[in-house]
C-alpha cells in the first residue's frame, strides 16, 4: 500500500469531492495563491481556479456568515479556518447560524458546510494559538465534529464531511500534517461518520484518544505492553455523534478504561466518556475511570512548561497503572 | 410606474408621480395594510398571552418592506433580523402561517420551532428571522455569492437597523461585497433607535448611507416613510447590483411607534414625537392619500382593500388559535438532516 502524509490526504479528499459536485468550493485565508498556510490546499487553485478555491480576508466573522448563508442558499462550502483558534471570532456563525438554523426553521433551512483546520497544540506557538476545541463543538447538538488521526480516515471522513448535508466540525492537527501511513484506499468508502475504530486489541483496559495523542496513546501501550498490561486502544475518530457502543462493548470486555484528550479537563470529552461509562457499564467497571488531559493552565511558551503542560507518554503510563490498581 | 423620489420635507410629503395603474396602487396598498393589521393583532395576541418571548412589530416602518419588494423580481431573496413578520409577508407567504408561528403551533412556517424571530420561507426565498443583531449580514452577502456563483440574475436585500449598522460584521460583509462584486443590496432601516438608545447617542457620525463609501459602495438617503421614494431609490440599486457592478447601500429613514418589543415601555422618546409620525408622516394614510387626492383609486376601492385585510386577519387568527402545538416527538426532529 502507497504512503501519504495526513495533508495530502486531506487535499485529495477535496479535489475529488470539488471534482465530483460542482457545488463544493472552499474559502479561507492563504488557501488559493499560498497554496494554504500549512500547504492542505496545494494544487487546488490551478485545478479549480479563482471561482471555487477563494482566498478571504482576515475577517473570519464576516466569512464564515457569508459562507453559511451561501450553504443556505444551495452552495457547500468548504471553509478553512488556519487554525480553530481564530474561529473564536466567528463563534456566533457557527452555533448561533450554522448549527441551529435547520431545527430553528422546522427542517426548512439547510447549511451544508465543512469548517475545517487545525485544533490543539502545535509546537511553541503559546497559549492563543494551542487551545483544543473538541468539547466546545460537540457540546452543541446540530454540529457533527469529526476529529481524525491516520491518513485513510482524514481522507476518508473529510470526503464524508464534504458530502454530509449538516454543518461539520473538521478538526485536524499541525502536526500531523506531515506523518505518513498506509493509504488503505479500498477502505475509503466504507469508513462512516460515528464509528470509533479499534485500532489494538486488548484484554486488561480500554484507552480512548482522537487525533494526536493515537500516537501518545500507541507509544503508551507498547511500554506497558512490556509491564504485562495488555491495552486495548480506541481511536475515536468521530466526538459528535459519539460511537458509545463500541466503548462499553470495550469497557464491557476490559473492565476499566482511562480516556485521553489534549485538551483540559473540565467539562471535556474525557468528561463526557467517563460519564457514559459511569452510567452504562457500571456493574462492569471494576475501577473508577481515569483521565488523561492537559494541565488546567494556558498553554505556556517555554519548551519544558509546554511539554509538562500535555498529556505525555508518561502521563498516560501512568494513569493506566494506577486504573488497573498496579501503580 | 414613473416616480421620482425627494428628501422628506414637512410641506411636500409625496413626490409627484406621473403613472401608477389602479392595480399596482391597490397591490402595494394591500401590502402595507396587511402588514399594519397583522402586527396589530400579534401585539393584541401577546397581551392575551398567545404569543410569547420576544415580539418585535413593524407598525410604521411598512413602507420600507412594500416599496422594496415592489421593485424586485421572481427569484431575488430577502433576509431581515427579529423584526421580521412584514418582510415575510411581503415575500408572499400566507399571515396564517405566520401568525401561527407565533402561537408556536405545528402549521407554522418554522413548524412552531423558532417563533417570532425565526421565520423561514425558503420556497418565497425569505431566509429569516435570525436573532443575532446583524448576523443576517454575511449571512445576505452569503446569498448573493452562491447567486453569482451560480449564475443567477438575481440580488439578495438584506435589512439591518440603525442599531446593528455599527458591527464589525457589517463592515467586513461590505468589504467582501465590493470586492467581489456581490450582488446585494444592504438596506438600513434607520428607525433612530437600537433598542433604548438613540443614533445620537450610539454612533459617532450617524449618516449611516456613507458607511459604505470607504468599501466603494454607493449609497443613498431614502425617506423611508414614502413608499414611492423607497422604490425609486431600489429600483436604482437593483439595476445596479443586477447588472453585476456590486453591492448598493440604501439608509432609509423611518421610524416604529411602538418599541423595540412588546417589553418595551419606551421611556427613551417623547409621546409628541410618535404623535407626529403619525400624525403627518404615517406611510400608509399618505399613500392612500394620494391614490384619492390623484383620482387613481375611490374611497371604495380603499374600503374593499380594508375588508379584504380584515377577513384574512380574521383566518388568520382562527387558524391560529384552533392549531395544535407540535407533538412531543417533534422535540427531537430536525436536529440533523439524513443524507439524501
Amino acid at each position: 500500500m502507497a504512503k501519504i502524509t495526513v495533508r495530502d490526504a486531506l487535499r485529495d479528499a477535496m479535489k475529488e469531492e470539488m471534482r465530483k459536485d460542482d457545488r463544493v468550493f472552499l474559502m479561507g485565508e492563504e488557501v488559493a495563491e499560498y497554496q494554504g498556510a500549512y500547504k492542505v490546499s496545494q494544487g487546488l487553485l490551478e485545478e479549480f481556479g479563482t471561482k471555487r478555491v477563494i482566498d478571504t480576508p482576515i475577517t473570519e466573522h464576516g466569512f464564515t456568515g457569508l459562507a453559511v448563508g451561501s450553504a443556505m442558499a444551495g452552495l457547500k462550502p468548504v471553509v478553512e479556518f488556519m487554525t480553530f483558534n481564530f474561529a473564536m471570532q466567528a463563534m456566533d456563525q457557527i452555533i448561533n447560524s450554522a448549527a441551529k438554523t435547520n431545527y430553528m426553521s422546522g427542517g426548512q433551512v439547510q447549511c451544508p458546510i465543512v469548517f475545517r483546520g487545525a485544533n490543539g497544540a502545535a509546537s511553541r506557538v503559546a497559549a492563543q494559538h494551542s487551545q483544543c476545541y473538541a468539547s466546545w463543538y460537540a457540546h452543541v447538538p446540530g454540529l457533527v465534529v469529526i476529529s481524525p488521526y491516520d491518513s485513510t480516515d482524514s481522507k476518508a471522513l473529510l470526503k464524508k464531511a464534504i458530502q454530509d448535508p449538516n454543518p461539520v466540525i473538521f478538526l485536524e492537527n499541525e502536526i500531523t500534517y506531515g506523518y505518513e501511513f498506509e493509504l488503505n484506499e479500498s477502505e475509503v468508502d466504507d469508513i462512516e461518520i460515528g464509528k470509533a475504530r479499534i485500532v489494538k486489541s486488548g484484554t486488561d483496559i480500554t484507552v480512548t484518544c482522537f487525533s494526536i495523542m493515537v500516537e501518545v496513546v500507541m507509544e503508551a501501550a507498547k511500554i506497558l505492553e512490556k509491564s504485562g498490561i495488555s491495552v486495548e486502544v480506541i481511536d475515536l475518530r468521530t466526538l459528535k455523534p459519539l460511537d458509545s457502543e463500541t466503548i462499553i462493548n470495550s469497557v464491557k470486555k476490559t473492565n476499566r478504561i482511562v480516556s485521553v484528550e489534549e485538551g483540559w479537563s473540565f467539562c471535556g470529552i474525557t468528561s463526557e466518556i467517563s460519564a457514559l461509562c459511569v452510567e452504562q457499564a457500571f456493574d462492569y467497571l471494576d475501577a473508577e475511570p481515569g483521565r488523561v488531559t492537559a494541565k488546567d493552565v494556558p498553554l505556556p511558551y517555554a519548551a519544558n512548561l509546554e511539554k509538562l503542560a500535555l498529556p505525555s507518554v508518561e502521563d498516560v503510563c501512568e494513569m493506566v497503572k494506577k486504573t488497573c490498581y498496579k501503580a | 410606474m414613473n416616480v421620482k423620489a425627494k428628501k422628506l420635507k414637512e410641506k411636500d410629503l409625496m413626490p409627484k408621480v406621473t403613472t401608477i395603474s389602479k392595480e399596482d396602487f391597490l397591490k402595494n396598498y394591500y401590502n402595507m395594510l396587511l402588514i399594519r393589521r397583522f402586527e396589530e393583532k400579534a401585539g393584541q395576541a401577546y397581551g392575551m398571552g398567545l404569543i410569547g418571548g420576544f415580539c418585535h412589530l413593524y407598525i410604521g416602518q411598512e413602507a420600507v418592506v412594500a416599496g422594496v419588494n415592489a421593485a424586485l423580481k421572481e427569484g431575488d431573496a430577502m433576509v431581515t433580523s427579529y423584526r421580521d413578520h412584514g418582510h415575510i409577508l411581503a415575500c408572499g407567504t400566507e399571515p396564517k402561517y405566520v401568525m401561527a408561528e407565533l402561537f408556536g403551533r405545528e402549521t407554522g412556517v418554522s413548524r412552531g420551532k423558532g417563533g417570532s424571530m425565526h421565520l423561514f420561507d425558503t420556497k418565497n426565498h425569505f431566509y429569516g428571522g435570525h436573532g443575532i443583531v446583524a448576523a443576517q449580514v454575511p449571512i445576505g452577502a452569503g446569498i448573493a455569492f452562491a447567486m453569482q456563483y451560480q449564475n443567477k440574475k438575481n440580488i439578495a436585500v438584506t435589512f439591518l437597523g440603525d442599531g446593528a449598522a455599527n458591527q464589525g460584521q457589517v463592515y467586513e460583509s461590505f468589504n467582501m461585497a465590493s470586492l467581489w462584486n456581490l450582488p446585494v443590496v444592504f438596506v438600513i432601516e434607520n428607525n433612530h433607535y437600537g433598542m433604548g438608545t438613540s443614533v445620537d447617542r450610539s454612533t459617532a457620525t450617524a449618516e449611516f448611507y456613507k458607511r459604505g463609501k470607504p468599501f466603494g459602495i454607493p449609497g443613498e438617503q431614502v425617506d423611508g416613510m414614502d413608499f414611492f421614494a423607497v422604490y425609486e431609490a431600489m429600483k436604482k440599486a437593483d439595476e445596479y447590483s443586477r447588472s453585476g457592478k456590486g453591492p448598493y447601500l440604501l439608509e432609509m429613514k423611518t421610524y416604529r411607534y411602538r418599541g423595540h418589543s412588546m417589553s418595551d415601555p419606551g421611556n427613551y422618546r417623547s409621546k409628541e414625537e410618535i404623535n407626529k409620525y403619525k400624525e403627518k408622516y404615517d406611510p400608509i394614510n399618505n399613500f392612500k392619500k394620494y391614490g384619492i387626492d390623484k383620482a387613481i383609486v375611490t374611497e371604495d376601492d380603499i374600503k374593499e382593500i380594508a375588508t379584504k385585510v380584515k377577513g384574512v386577519m380574521e383566518e388568520a387568527m382562527e387558524f391560529s388559535k384552533n392549531s395544535p402545538e407540535p407533538i412531543a416527538s417533534e422535540l427531537w426532529t430536525d436536529v440533523y438532516r439524513e443524507t439524501e
